[in-house]
């Protein structure tokens, strides 16, 4: 069976290091793959090489065809899309601008309103606080109108860059548990994270990125109980 | 000085600063969606007034040659970029938009003038004539430095000023000329006369600068242009394209500043050089402003006017020093202040 989204031998240069070396990995239809991995690994550099946003060497095949030398724009109108780790919100527009912005790359602009509703009601948060400015939310709901802002675009492909990054530990379930439901949406999910036991407990299938290179795979259920994953990543129990 | 006189400079004022408002409305655009603060947009203001004089004197304008050429240029520059990234699948919407589209403009513009047509449709066909100007200046000169720092922008873009004054000399001669007022009306208010010209630049500024806080509020692409002003990687990842939203920049800006043109062109003589001092003086409204907010800008432009219009009551040689003397300590008034933000946000 042919991959969604694949990276073969993907090396990515950032400073003048290496700082991803030939890694290859897939994401099947549906699926929620995650990479997990220590600080520094290369996890975060391998996301924006897989958006286009940092230039990489080998193949990155979305959907049967080369996206490796398409700018950032070309993958998001494939409906390629990055929730990146600083989730870049436009912090000085209301939360519907963001969200209506997150939708710009499509051309069919007939179904946007029932997106927007779609969205409202997974995060009713957002709703709420449509007309606030996305600079004034707390870090949860950035994260929620980040996540909302990039199901405007009707993503094919989604990948998140620790989406649990500096927020309560409630708020990461809500997150989590966010995530685990774009499943029925049909969303492939590229899932990078620090919070191995989180990301493994969503994940159908995982990596293990350490110094820019992949360690280990499997599914997720076999990794999580990995005695050496264990002992490195979930807290030794 | 009477209290008559202040009135009537203080009038004057206004008007004045209402045409630099819309070039340093302009100059916000584009720098904060480009990086780049354009010093030629005052060129931009001039060459629509020497445009439409000639077009009122029946010639046809070096403004077409001007397009033209540029367009030539900017097409050769943007073929062999896509040739050497591979993606020459994209050269006829390259074609159509660098070539075709600024060689339309001239053409029918080329075709309506020998129809002898009437005052209204002259405007038209002078704003459309220069907004070309912006954005293939936009692709020839700054896209291929677009990820260099401000301050080399900035260098370019004053660079690019003298080019273009050169080119103004050579496309429109050194006559200065005065456009026929846009209308005779006047009225006294408050037992000073105001002239039609006057009420006309004011509430020009104010509709133009209406139209784009509704464009910037309500439409989609207004947004995106404020999106990758406030964050460009943010919208880079909606799929906002920065070239695309610049060039559109680049031609709102390109209109406000013809608008100011226009307007200006019947109350002053304005020769192929006129821009500079007017670009410079939008530009230091913009500062004022802050070089980020529109309402600043407008209101510094305005503030700057005014100033200007007492100080050359008070000696007509010596304006400009006036004006620019008391800038200093405005400016570094403001530059203490965004130190002591800055100082409380590391806080």
């Amino acid at each position: 069976m042919s991959s969604m989204f694949s990276l073969s031998d993907v090396t990515v240069c950032y400073d003048n290091v290496d700082a991803v070396r030939n890694v290859s990995l897939s994401v099947e239809e549906g699926q929620i793959v995650t990479v997990i991995g220590p600080n520094g690994a290369g996890k975060t550099t391998l996301l924006m090489a897989a958006i286009g946003l940092l230039s990489s060497k080998g193949r990155m095949v979305f959907q049967g065809s080369d996206i490796g030398k398409m700018s950032v724009e070309d993958r998001v109108e494939r409906r390629v899309c990055l929730v990146p780790e600083k989730r870049e919100l436009f912090s000085d527009m209301s939360v519907a601008d963001n969200l209506l912005l997150g939708s710009y790359s499509l051309r069919d602009r007939s179904g946007v309103q029932k997106t927007l509703d779609d969205v409202y009601d997974r995060f009713p948060r957002l709703k709420e606080r449509q007309r606030q400015a996305a600079g004034t939310l707390s870090g949860g709901e950035r994260q929620m109108l980040a996540l909302g802002r990039a199901l405007m675009a009707k993503p094919k492909l989604l990948m998140l860059d620790e989406p649990s990054l500096g927020l309560a530990p409630l708020i990461v379930r809500e997150i989590f548990r966010t995530i685990a439901s774009l499943r029925e949406l049909g969303v492939s999910i590229l899932l990078v994270e620090q919070n191995a036991r989180a990301a493994l407990e969503t994940a159908d299938y995982g990596y293990v990125l350490e110094t820019g290179e992949i360690v280990q795979s499997g599914p997720a259920k076999d990794l999580i109980h990995d005695p050496r994953l264990i002992t490195a990543y979930l807290g030794g129990h | 000085m009477t209290s008559d006189i202040a009135a009537i400079l203080a009038i004057d004022g206004i008007a004045t600063g209402a045409v630099y408002a819309l070039v340093a409305i302009g100059t916000v655009l584009i720098f904060t969606v480009t990086r780049v603060i354009f010093i030629p947009f005052g060129d931009i203001a001039a060459f629509t007034a020497l445009t439409l004089a000639a077009l009122d004197a029946k010639r046809f304008p070096g403004t077409g040659a001007l397009v033209v050429i540029l367009a030539c240029l900017a097409t050769l520059i943007e073929i062999t970029s896509l040739a050497r990234s591979g993606e020459l699948r994209l050269l006829p919407r390259a074609l159509s938009f660098y070539l075709l589209l600024p060689l339309a403009v001239v053409g029918a513009a080329w075709l309506v003038m020998r129809m002898d047509p009437p005052l209204a449709v002259r405007l038209v066909l002078a704003l459309m004539l220069t907004m070309p100007i912006s954005p293939l200046l936009d692709r020839i000169v700054f896209r291929p430095i677009a990820d260099g720092t401000v301050l080399l922008l900035l260098t370019v873009s004053v660079a690019l000023h003298f080019a273009l004054v050169g080119l103004g000399l050579l496309f429109f001669g050194p006559e200065g000329v005065r456009t026929e007022p846009l209308t005779s009306f006047s009225t006294v208010f408050a037992g000073v006369l105001i002239s039609g010209q006057t009420l006309l630049i004011v509430i020009a500024a104010l509709v133009f600068s209406g139209l784009l806080f509704l464009f910037f509020d309500f439409t989609l692409v207004g947004k995106s242009l404020r999106a990758t002003a406030v964050n460009r990687t943010g919208s880079r990842l909606m799929g906002i394209r920065p070239e695309r939203a610049g060039t559109i920049a680049y031609l709102l800006g390109s209109l406000m500043a013809g608008v100011s043109g226009i307007l200006i062109a019947p109350v002053n003589t304005v020769f192929y050089d006129s821009g500079f001092l007017i670009g410079l003086k939008a530009f230091v409204g913009a500062i004022v402003g802050g070089m980020t907010s529109y309402p600043g800008a407008a209101i510094g432009a305005v503030g700057v006017g005014i100033l200007e219009s007492f100080a050359s009551f008070e000696s007509s040689a010596l304006k400009d020093v006036i004006v620019f003397s008391l800038l200093i300590p405005i400016l570094i008034w403001r530059s203490l202040a965004s130190l002591h933000s800055e100082e409380e946000i590391e806080e």
